[in-house]
């Protein structure tokens, strides 16, 4: 379009230069492309390996080694024994179990409760004591800069006391107390954007406070909810830290079960990749379909 | 920034009775007077005052719920339209406070007494031992310098994901596709990651990554030496998290306003040019929220050491927080444990605060 006021001899070198840009970038994205792929494919790659294969450092199914279910066959998710009783299975969809409901209840609860103060401090005026909203909001946040081993042994000992250790309440009450700083920082930027004029129609209508929070702000709000809580499920799917110290038999997480056979198994690869496959799959799966969430809700504080 | 009074107005024509405010009052009391005498039993209990009492604490616990529901509960009676507008925060508040204060105080009393769960004798008060004990413990101080090694390392972390953000926001095709692949890795999680790439790709005899070494002529050792091994840690957290800055530089680069680039080109600036004198200033905000928090992140960063190095080749890798878990696993110690956490969460709190003044007045020198 520009090219109407250009000499034709600078249009040829543009061009190259459009090409040598062109190239430069899409190399370069190629080449992260291979960084963050790579393990994810070698450790899917490797559950299907044996011994030999292993040995000899074989990468392409079916070309140089030819898959066998053997990893899987370890945790007992293979089509030969898929049908009959085994007990590895068994122990590993506990653990996958375990995951499931406390990862999901913490982050429901994280976004309930985080949610509605979120949506208080960006509506109304507070006074507890000397703390102001601007007072408040910092209290909350400020949770995150807490690190995790200050409250890890306290917790030990009152769970221990309180009969919670290797519950699931136990872990589901530490994981939502780990999310809500990051749901409440969503949240309020969320409710932030939401015009106030729509609540105050509703008041005007006769809905009370929590009536108009219901029944219109929550709709609005609700895509940023599903980022905070989808954000929220991720991380406490990984947790690994308080799941070791505080679980033991009962309610382990499956990254403690991924981190208990990563000693034990030695050159015995395909089961652990079996495994850490298993244990990856379900976040890859959300990483694929809920991508458009996690970026907004990670990107929800950095623009203002 | 303080916005002073509601932003929402409501009328408020409540007319609340002494009966009502009376009745509200009477649950709080009543409940938080009954969690109390509860606790007071279960201690008697426990110091084999009474005969009878709970297997455990947990009624206790009951009962503190039970009054937490009385205090939000007694917010509508007592104050009406007001309590309902309390009511938002206070649920959050209360979990927060019950969840992290208590404990909090719990964990300052029990850093000042040797107690080993393992030994039967409970918690025995040594007033500053522990505090000696950390004066003189070679691995802690190593361990906060390693820390020192591992903040340092967010500014490469921060150029890769500024210089990934750039791409992505750039012309090209499928865009979709590779902002989907650079975020995978931060959905992984640290343990698995720990295995995937630190316990066999990075393994000495099989792996790919020293297969591809030998191929070119180096012998690899991965966690022979300490500065190969720090490096080793970096790099496979930086793998997972260098997504995380990303997203928000590229959120960053999404929202500028795109005449301003446009103006800069009309003037001729090159592409380094812009991004030096327009692009770069303008995403300053975005890139010093992006590097705190990631910088937050990163002093919580245990997960890939505690599976991979265990803190090794003697203590180059570890992080406090892994040293602590270690601290515990090993000797069950969680007296002194707790101290070194306590100690590590001033010294966060200092570092955190004068990087958040740093940071704010720097943003207010006018460019």
């Amino acid at each position: 379009m520009s090219a109407i006021f250009k000499e034709h001899g600078g249009e040829r070198t543009t061009s190259g230069k459009w090409w040598m840009s062109r190239i430069a970038i899409y190399s370069a994205l190629l080449l992260w492309t291979i960084i963050c792929l790579f393990p994810i494919y070698w450790t899917f790659t490797t559950s299907f390996k044996l011994a030999p294969d292993v040995m000899r450092g074989n990468m392409v199914p079916w070309w140089d080694f030819t898959p066998r279910w053997k990893g899987w066959e370890s945790i007992g998710l293979s089509p030969r024994l898929i049908g009959e009783v085994s007990t590895v299975r068994e122990e590993f969809l506990k653990r996958f179990w375990n995951s499931t409901i406390i990862s999901v209840t913490a982050s429901l609860l994280a976004v309930v409760l985080g949610s509605l103060a979120a949506y208080g401090l960006s509506r109304f005026s507070y006074r507890f004591g000397f703390m102001r909203n601007s007072d408040i909001s910092f209290f909350f946040l400020s949770q995150m800069i807490l690190p995790p081993v200050v409250l890890a042994l306290p917790f030990l000992v009152l769970y221990k006391s309180l009969a919670l250790l290797d519950t699931r309440i136990g872990l589901i009450l530490l994981y939502t107390l780990m999310v809500l700083p990051i749901v409440i920082w969503i949240m309020r930027d969320q409710f932030q954007g939401i015009p106030i004029e729509l609540e105050e129609a509703a008041l005007v209508d006769g809905l009370g406070i929590w009536g108009a929070f219901m029944r219109i702000v929550l709709p609005i709000a609700l895509p940023g909810m599903v980022a905070a809580f989808i954000l929220s499920l991720v991380l406490c799917w990984n947790e690994y830290f308080f799941a070791a110290l505080l679980t033991a038999t009962n309610s382990t997480t499956l990254p403690v079960m991924v981190a208990s056979q990563t000693g034990s198994q030695g050159i015995n690869w395909w089961s652990m990749a079996a495994l850490s496959a298993a244990a990856i799959l379900p976040l890859i799966v959300v990483a694929i379909f809920l991508e458009r969430y996690i970026i907004k809700g990670m990107a929800a504080g950095a623009v203002k | 920034m303080m916005i002073e009074g509601d932003l929402l107005h409501t009328v408020t024509a409540d007319h609340i009775s002494d009966r009502r405010k009376r009745i509200g009052k009477t649950l709080v009391w009543g409940t938080a007077l009954f969690g109390l005498a509860l606790a007071l039993w279960q201690f008697a209990f426990e110091t084999g005052r009474v005969a009878n009492g709970f297997d455990s604490w947990r009624p206790v616990l009951y009962a503190y719920m039970l009054w937490a529901t009385a205090l939000c509960a007694s917010q509508v009676i007592v104050n009406g339209e007001k309590g309902k507008r309390t009511l938002f925060v206070l649920p959050a508040a209360l979990f927060v406070i019950s969840l992290v204060v208590f404990p909090l105080l719990f964990a300052l009393y029990i850093s000042f007494n040797d107690w080993n769960l393992a030994s039967p004798n409970g918690p025995q008060p040594n007033g500053l031992d522990n505090v000696r004990e950390m004066w003189n413990d070679a691995f802690y101080w190593n361990a906060l310098k390693n820390m020192v090694y591992y903040v340092l390392a967010v500014s490469v972390e921060y150029i890769i994901a500024f210089a990934l953000a750039l791409l992505l926001n750039s012309q090209i095709r499928g865009r979709k596709f590779f902002r989907v692949v650079f975020l995978l890795p931060l959905m992984l999680s640290p343990v698995a990651v720990s295995w995937m790439i630190g316990k066999s790709m990075l393994e000495v005899r099989f792996g790919p990554i020293s297969r591809l070494l030998r191929e070119i002529g180096i012998e690899p050792s991965f966690f022979g030496s300490p500065e190969i091994a720090r490096f080793m840690i970096m790099a496979m957290d930086a793998w997972t998290f260098i997504p995380f800055m990303m997203i928000m530089l590229l959120a960053g680069l999404q929202a500028l306003p795109s005449e301003v680039i446009e103006a800069s080109k009309v003037d001729g600036a090159t592409g380094w040019q812009s991004f030096r004198e327009v692009i770069f200033p303008l995403m300053l905000p975005v890139s010093v929220t992006a590097i705190v928090i990631r910088i937050i992140f990163k002093l919580k960063l245990a997960d890939i050491i505690i599976n991979v190095t265990s803190g090794g080749p003697g203590g180059a890798t570890d992080s406090v927080t892994s040293f602590i878990f270690r601290e515990y696993r090993d000797r069950s110690n969680v007296g002194y444990g707790t101290l070194l956490a306590i100690v590590y969460l001033i010294l966060i709190i200092i570092f955190i605060t004068m990087l958040l003044k740093i940071v704010s007045r720097w943003m207010e020198r006018p460019a």
